[in-house]
């Protein structure tokens, strides 16, 4: 018993965030119709620049709460400087070709974006526990469980109801949902698709951000964080239906009390059976189990 | 008609999610005929092709050829034994040239496996490839990319590539859209003649009432899935139902946003 | 058969170009040679996925071959105690050529993205065994004794990159022969039209399978030879998803143009890596995507675009 609320609270906090991490992937390819390999980058650099800032900010001597704020903060300058960057500077030049060469200039984006780190923030690991010791810690369960990986939920919850009331709310929601739907009417009924292009790369990469930022005070902030979270975030979206944000949703949350059952039960299956279904849904249904828009099998 | 037909269509009926876009097909076709499908956009003629060549699968009903049964067969099936088409919008590997196109045609139509394994460009293929260029007048363009060529060149080689396997059942779908009004009868004039020396039957969809009176040797007249008419041209093209449903309605070039195998339109 | 392969400029200069490497390999120190044999293995793997780049196909799961090749190699090792290198290549092959056939039933039904994410997942599947296997090392890997040829134990590394010189030269001549073949001339056919391709009546599918499996097996056995040529074999730099990366980037890096580009590709990506792991060692990544990137925009037919430009300006000069 103590067990499966152990793994239930483990998969749903790691669900949680997985799914922040994924909604943004999942949103630019729903939009836009590129499988964003440089979301791992967005991930990392969102960790690295929340840790260096938390930390800064406590050698200053500002109050550990703060570093919530500067979470916020440098995941939405992460989003909205490197977003910017890359969709106008580069991504606009390469949306008449074939769909894998895209993936292919994410990758090489990606291995740059690696490096900048290297360059900016140099070699040696950060670590910004701040946040997560202000907090503090409940026993839940029998089990003492710190606040701060709790509240993840929260914020997976936060970022859910955010975007479903954006895009089933609002005006720009409709025009976004049009765009998806037909970006060749949407640009003869006037819509600017270049604007929404830009705006949606931009939220997603910020997402993409957020889930790293968010997670750096749990963890060593080191080189190399974007590599495993990419392929796990493809596993979650490529389960849930590329493009699907609900579909996000249930990928995480399969994923996340996957991976909780088998840590907790077949730890040496950890890994192996997130791909395993991952491959099982390609096959019995390569859409996705929530597909948004229809997908081509051949 | 004498023996068994080449093709022989009974009862045949497809309907994509209740919508009917073929009922009750029922048609013979003897060695060597030619016949000419009519009707307006949405009438049936290509879902009847795509049925026959094994693109679609019929709902209920039968197919044969040469008295054996082909309902359903896969598309490469169909074409080894001896039913083989061309498209609408023509179907060539468009950054090959025209030589390579019909060599890969050439190797694909022969009857052992093996030598698929051997040289493309072996002696006697590319003498054969040249013997099929003269023929349909593609010459000119050997070593051209099929890319860069005119529409009209690539319909034509759309038509040699099917037939270079000597088919005896050749469906064209209109073979004449998208080539301009004086590249037309030129066009019909090198395909016809070349057929006619093979003995090939022709089944080919066509909107040009002047194409179909000079080549057919019989119409069958497509309304709302169905065939409203099948006799020769003379009789078919004075029919009241033929007047009223056919030609009654524009018969001008044909819609350019169906696709190329009109699966999707009923 | 051999008539016919000599009979074809591109084959007497792939021979040549690696009986050059031969000859020069006797003059190279260790280090060098270490270097070209991982070039070389790369190479083989590329070559693969060059005829499925061809095809209008992009793997982001090769991995999945090289590092079973490379596994192979070392577990046979383990098991047997066998240490030949026809035995070890032919193992390699063996276990790869035979996944690569099975999963290829599956894959051979999609394409574009639906491939690369499905050959991906089975690779990570892979990944994901091994380095939670504490028997097979974990992360870790473990190491490979050295490769006898035909029961005899060189005391240099030299015999050992001769008979994969030798080894490229027969996967070269190979993949040529098949390219030239109707059925090798069935990549950009189907990559042109599938339509066309079925209505002529040959299988679409059965076209991609068998090119799939050859990739899977050249891949497989280039992680063999990656696996001698290292001495130990890991998931994270034989079996994790950037290392199919790094193949699909020498793959479009190198361009689809010739069977002699990957070698060419994959041997200066290693060179380049191993100076900017000395000159630079934060910027590697840095210059692969940047080349990457620089590729897409400026050279859609790979570096082999360049010897094309030098020839057509040779002609204009005559």
């Amino acid at each position: 018993m103590q067990t499966t609320f152990t793994i239930l609270l483990d998969g749903l906090s790691y669900a949680s965030y997985l799914f922040i991490v994924s909604v943004g992937l999942t949103i630019i390819f729903g939009v836009m119709k590129i499988l964003n390999v440089a979301h791992g980058g967005f991930y990392a650099w969102g960790a690295y620049s929340a840790a260096y800032a938390i930390g800064l900010a406590a050698d200053l001597g500002f109050p550990d709460w703060f570093g919530f704020v500067l979470i916020g903060l440098s995941s939405m300058g992460v989003g909205l400087v490197l977003g910017l960057l890359i969709e106008r500077l580069i991504l606009r030049r390469l949306y008449d070709h074939e769909e894998v060469i895209i993936i292919l200039a994410t990758f090489g984006l990606f291995l740059v974006l690696e490096d900048l780190i290297l360059l900016v923030f140099g070699v040696n690991p950060y670590f910004a526990y701040q946040p997560m010791v202000f907090l503090g810690s409940v026993e839940l369960g029998g089990i003492l469980r710190d606040v701060y990986s709790l509240t993840l939920l929260g914020l997976a919850a936060l970022v859910a109801f955010a975007c479903w009331y954006a895009l089933d709310r609002t005006k720009w929601g409709k025009i976004l949902t049009t765009v998806i739907y037909d970006r060749e009417i949407s640009l003869a009924i006037g819509i600017n698709v270049n604007a929404v292009f830009v705006w949606t790369f931009v939220a997603g990469a910020t997402l993409g951000a957020l889930g790293g930022a968010y997670i750096s005070p749990t963890l060593s902030v080191a080189p190399g964080i974007g590599i495993d979270i990419i392929v796990l975030s493809f596993a979650v979206v490529v389960i849930g239906g590329m493009g699907s944000i609900p579909g996000a949703l249930i990928g995480a949350l399969m994923v996340g009390i996957l991976r909780a059952v088998a840590v907790h039960k077949f730890p040496e299956f950890e890994l192996f059976v997130i791909f395993v279904v991952m491959a099982a849904v390609l096959m019995v249904r390569p859409e996705g189990l929530f597909a948004p828009v229809k997908a081509r099998r051949i | 008609m004498t023996g068994t037909p080449v093709l022989r269509v009974r009862n045949l009926h497809k309907s994509f999610a209740g919508i009917v876009a073929a009922s009750n097909i029922n048609v013979d076709v003897a060695d060597g005929e030619v016949v000419g499908i009519i009707g307006a956009n949405g009438a049936g003629k290509t879902v009847f092709v795509n049925m026959i060549t094994g693109y679609l699968k019929p709902t209920s009903g039968s197919i044969e050829f040469s008295g054996r049964e082909i309902t359903g067969i896969r598309p490469r099936d169909a074409t080894r034994i001896g039913v083989c088409r061309s498209f609408q919008i023509s179907q060539v590997f468009m950054t090959m040239t025209v030589l390579e196109n019909l060599l890969i045609a050439v190797s694909l139509a022969g009857k052992e496996r093996k030598s698929l394994l051997a040289p493309l460009r072996s002696r006697e293929r590319i003498r054969e490839c040249e013997q099929v260029m003269e023929r349909y007048k593609l010459t000119e363009h050997r070593d051209n990319v099929t890319r860069t060529l005119s529409q009209g060149v690539r319909k034509l080689l759309d038509i040699a590539m099917a037939v270079v396997s000597n088919p005896k059942l050749l469906l064209l779908d209109e073979p004449t859209s998208g080539v301009s009004s004086d590249e037309k009868f030129r066009l019909m004039d090198l395909v016809m003649n070349a057929l006619k020396e093979q003995g090939t039957a022709v089944l080919f969809v066509e909107h040009d009432m002047e194409i179909v009176q000079r080549y057919v040797d019989r119409i069958l007249a497509f309304y709302q899935g169905e065939i409203v008419c099948d006799a020769p041209p003379d009789v078919a093209l004075k029919d009241p139902k033929v007047i009223e449903y056919v030609l009654g309605e524009s018969h001008g070039p044909a819609n350019d946003s169906e696709s190329a195998l009109g699966a999707g339109h009923a | 058969m051999i008539r016919s392969a000599l009979s074809d400029a591109t084959i007497r200069w792939t021979i040549a170009g690696f009986l050059v490497l031969a000859l020069v390999g006797t003059l190279f120190p260790n280090w060098i040679l270490n270097n070209t044999m991982f070039g070389l293995a790369y190479g083989l793997a590329v070559l693969g996925l060059l005829l499925l780049w061809r095809t209008g196909l992009v793997s982001f799961g090769h991995a999945l071959y090289f590092g079973m090749g490379a596994y192979a190699v070392a577990l046979l090792e383990r098991y047997t105690g066998a240490t030949d290198i026809v035995m070890r290549l032919g193992a390699a092959m063996t276990v790869a050529g035979g996944t690569g056939f099975v999963l290829g039933f599956v894959l051979r039904h999609y394409r574009g993205i639906f491939f690369a994410m499905l050959s991906m997942a089975f690779s990570m599947v892979l990944y994901g065994v091994l380095v939670k296997t504490e028997a097979l090392g974990s992360t870790d890997g473990f190491s490979v004794s050295q490769t006898t040829i035909l029961g005899w134990q060189p005391q240099s590394k030299y015999p050992l990159f001769l008979a994969i010189v030798g080894l490229c030269v027969i996967a070269t001549t190979g993949v040529q022969l098949y390219l030239h073949s109707a059925l090798g001339h069935l990549t950009t056919s189907v990559r042109d039209n599938e339509i066309r391709v079925e209505y002529l009546g040959y299988s679409v599918a059965t076209a991609i399978h068998v090119k799939y499996v050859i990739s899977a097996a050249l891949a497989g056995v280039a992680g063999g030879v990656m696996a001698m040529a290292l001495g130990q074999v890991d998931p994270d730099s034989m079996v994790n998803w950037t290392v199919s990366g790094e193949l699909v980037f020498i793959t479009i890096m190198a361009g689809p143009g010739s069977v002699v580009a990957p070698f060419i590709g994959a041997i200066t990506f290693e060179f380049l890596r191993t100076f900017a792991f000395e000159l630079a060692p934060h910027a590697w990544q840095l210059i692969v995507g940047g080349t990457l990137l620089g590729i897409i925009f400026f050279m859609p037919e790979g570096l082999w675009s360049l010897t094309r430009l030098i020839s057509r300006k040779r002609e204009k000069v005559r």
